[in-house]
């Protein structure tokens, strides 16, 4: 429950003295829960308010009224009629007026003052509004309290706020175009201009016409098969040349958002699924590397620098000096 | 529009007719409302939106993203590069296809004509075979982007499985493009690859044969190469990489938390 506002409180307790003919400190005192219960001298009713807001309104919550002619919980418009009803000195201009703040704005405060009878407005504050609801005894007023004069008690302090968020939350949008299209048209613009550059430097390797009877020393797949190929030379080849590629790099793969089951995406919170990625990275870019320049005649190792690169793919590029 | 003589002059006349030409109802009929090159385009709200919504565009992108997504050190544009790479490699393709004839005979020696002999065929040829590295090498660090962000999580997991399809398609389309020069680079290096897939447990040879044509390396092989390189593989990695583009915008937009 919401924290009550002193003000409220107070000017509740008020209320309530002024119909018991206590003083106001007992009655605060007795609210806050800290002194005895004051003597009430019939059990008022209510305990919740049935005052919906516009969405729930077609189906009222129901609330308890131990007055036995209420039995049936009324709607809210039936309360403020019972209200305007239960007050014989009310102002007629006035409570029309209430009840028409009801309808419009949801849970307000509906006190049952003798004579001034005050509009709704005077006691909707700007933030939170008193849902409370008066006792009324048309029929049978309280004994030992003088006529008209009605109680009142504040049940709780519901914020004026609508139960479902109407509106999305707004969010930081700029237009595709600009924004975005320009870096990707400037993207695309760079791309050919490495490529243009790229193909007017480097020469794309022609050997020999194809030959079935003269085998290259070493054969080397192409570069990105060649982590495989260096595996192969480790593994037996149903391990290197089928297991690892398909199940790992695969099946593996595509099992990675469903084994992944940590919703987080702060890289702090991934630790261990950032160092495998790294270390599958690694290995890979390694056995790629190593196949590339470190493999000479016969796929046994050698050094570039001692040897040469065996790779024709390049070739424009290694024999360039 | 006439000058101090009273006579029409030079630039007046090239403005008037530039004026008419791009008011025109021809002109008019191609361009969608608020395309930029449409006469009186004004820099607005409006028609920034109409910039992509009256266009192909409108199937890639939202009229708006979130402004954090279009920062380039996010995507490193790696996503846009590799279809940027695609692009390039069916345009170079093309040109390559109208010279090139995938029978043992005749393959090497219209790759050394394209090398030598015709205009700009050096340089496309180049720019395919640098452009299909690039692009395997660009897919490849697209899907470490996405992973380093966690950008596979709900509800995006379906998305990185097809992106896991799109690169191991990639990987096919560069190592089927691999052998079409049959000099002895392209020979040994398929035969090395291949012999990998024939490593295949039960179906191993199965795979191999129906690559190649054959048990080894052959003419067969170079035109089912061929055929897979120009047509099965592209038809397939276009259908891939719609349904990736699509549930892009579907999941939520290009980059970032949801």
């Amino acid at each position: 429950m919401v924290d009550i506002p002193e003000s409220l409180l107070r000017r509740s307790a008020e209320a309530k003295a002024k119909a018991l003919g206590v003083p106001v400190e007992q009655v605060l005192a007795e609210m806050k829960g800290e002194g005895p219960a004051v003597e009430v001298p019939q059990a008022e009713i209510v305990e919740e308010a049935p005052f919906p807001d516009e969405q729930s309104r077609s189906e009222p919550p129901a609330e308890q009224v131990d007055d036995p002619v209420e039995e049936a919980p009324p709607s809210t418009e039936e309360v403020v009629e019972e209200v305007v009803a239960a007050s014989p000195s009310s102002d007629d201009e006035a409570f029309p007026s209430a009840a028409a703040e009801v309808e419009e704005r949801g849970p307000v405060a509906v006190e049952d003052k003798p004579e001034d009878s005050p509009t709704a407005e005077d006691h909707g504050t700007d933030n939170a509004k008193v849902a409370g609801l008066v006792s009324p005894r048309p029929s049978v007023p309280p004994t030992g309290l003088p006529d008209g004069v009605r109680t009142q008690r504040l049940l709780t302090v519901v914020k004026a706020r609508a139960i479902q968020d109407v509106k999305p939350e707004p969010q930081d949008k700029v237009n595709t175009w600009p924004h975005l299209m320009l870096v990707e048209f400037g993207a695309l613009l760079a791309i050919t201009a490495l490529l243009v550059i790229m193909a007017v430097v480097i020469h794309s390797p022609l050997l020999d016409p194809a030959n079935f009877n003269a085998t290259p020393n070493p054969s080397k797949a192409p570069w990105y098969f060649l982590g495989l190929q260096e595996l192969l030379s480790y593994f037996d080849p149903q391990i290197a040349g089928v297991t690892v590629p398909t199940i790992v790099g695969i099946i593996g793969f595509m099992m990675v958002p469903f084994v992944d089951r940590n919703p987080s995406t702060r890289p702090s919170d991934r630790k261990f699924a950032i160092l495998l990625y790294s270390i599958f990275i690694s290995g890979a870019a390694t056995l790629t590397i190593l196949g590339v320049l470190f493999r000479g005649r016969g796929f046994n190792f050698s050094y570039p620098w001692k040897d040469g690169i065996f790779f024709d793919d390049l070739k424009d590029w290694v024999d360039f000096e | 529009m006439a000058n101090r003589n009273g006579k029409t002059g030079l630039r007046d006349r090239i403005k008037e007719t530039n004026d008419k030409l791009w008011s025109s109802q021809v002109v008019g009929a191609i361009l969608r409302p608020g395309s930029p090159f449409k006469q009186g385009y004004s820099d607005s709200p409006r028609n920034r939106s109409y910039v992509v919504m009256n266009n192909v565009l409108y199937h890639l992108h939202p009229v708006k993203v979130k402004r954090h997504a279009v920062k380039l050190s996010y995507t490193l544009c790696l996503g846009g590069l590799s279809f940027f790479l695609f692009i390039h490699l069916t345009i170079t393709g093309i040109f390559l296809m109208f010279y090139y004839t995938p029978t043992a005979e005749l393959a090497y020696v219209n790759i050394q004509e394209l090398s030598t002999d015709i205009a700009f065929g050096s340089l496309v040829r180049n720019m395919h075979r640098w452009g299909a590295h690039l692009m395997v090498l660009s897919v490849f660090l697209h899907m470490s982007r996405v992973f380093y962000h966690g950008a596979y999580k709900p509800p995006r997991e379906f998305n990185w499985v097809i992106g896991v399809v799109l690169l191991f398609l990639t990987l096919l389309l560069s190592f089927s493009g691999y052998l079409l020069p049959w000099d002895q680079l392209a020979l040994w290096a398929v035969t090395v690859g291949t012999n990998m897939a024939g490593f295949v447990p039960v179906v191993g040879d199965q795979v191999k044969f129906v690559l190649l044509a054959d048990v080894e390396v052959s003419a067969a092989g170079l035109l089912r190469f061929y055929v897979l390189h120009v047509l099965f593989f592209p038809f397939i990695i276009v259908i891939f990489m719609s349904i990736h583009f699509w549930r892009v915008r579907k999941d939520g937009g290009i980059s970032g938390p949801l």
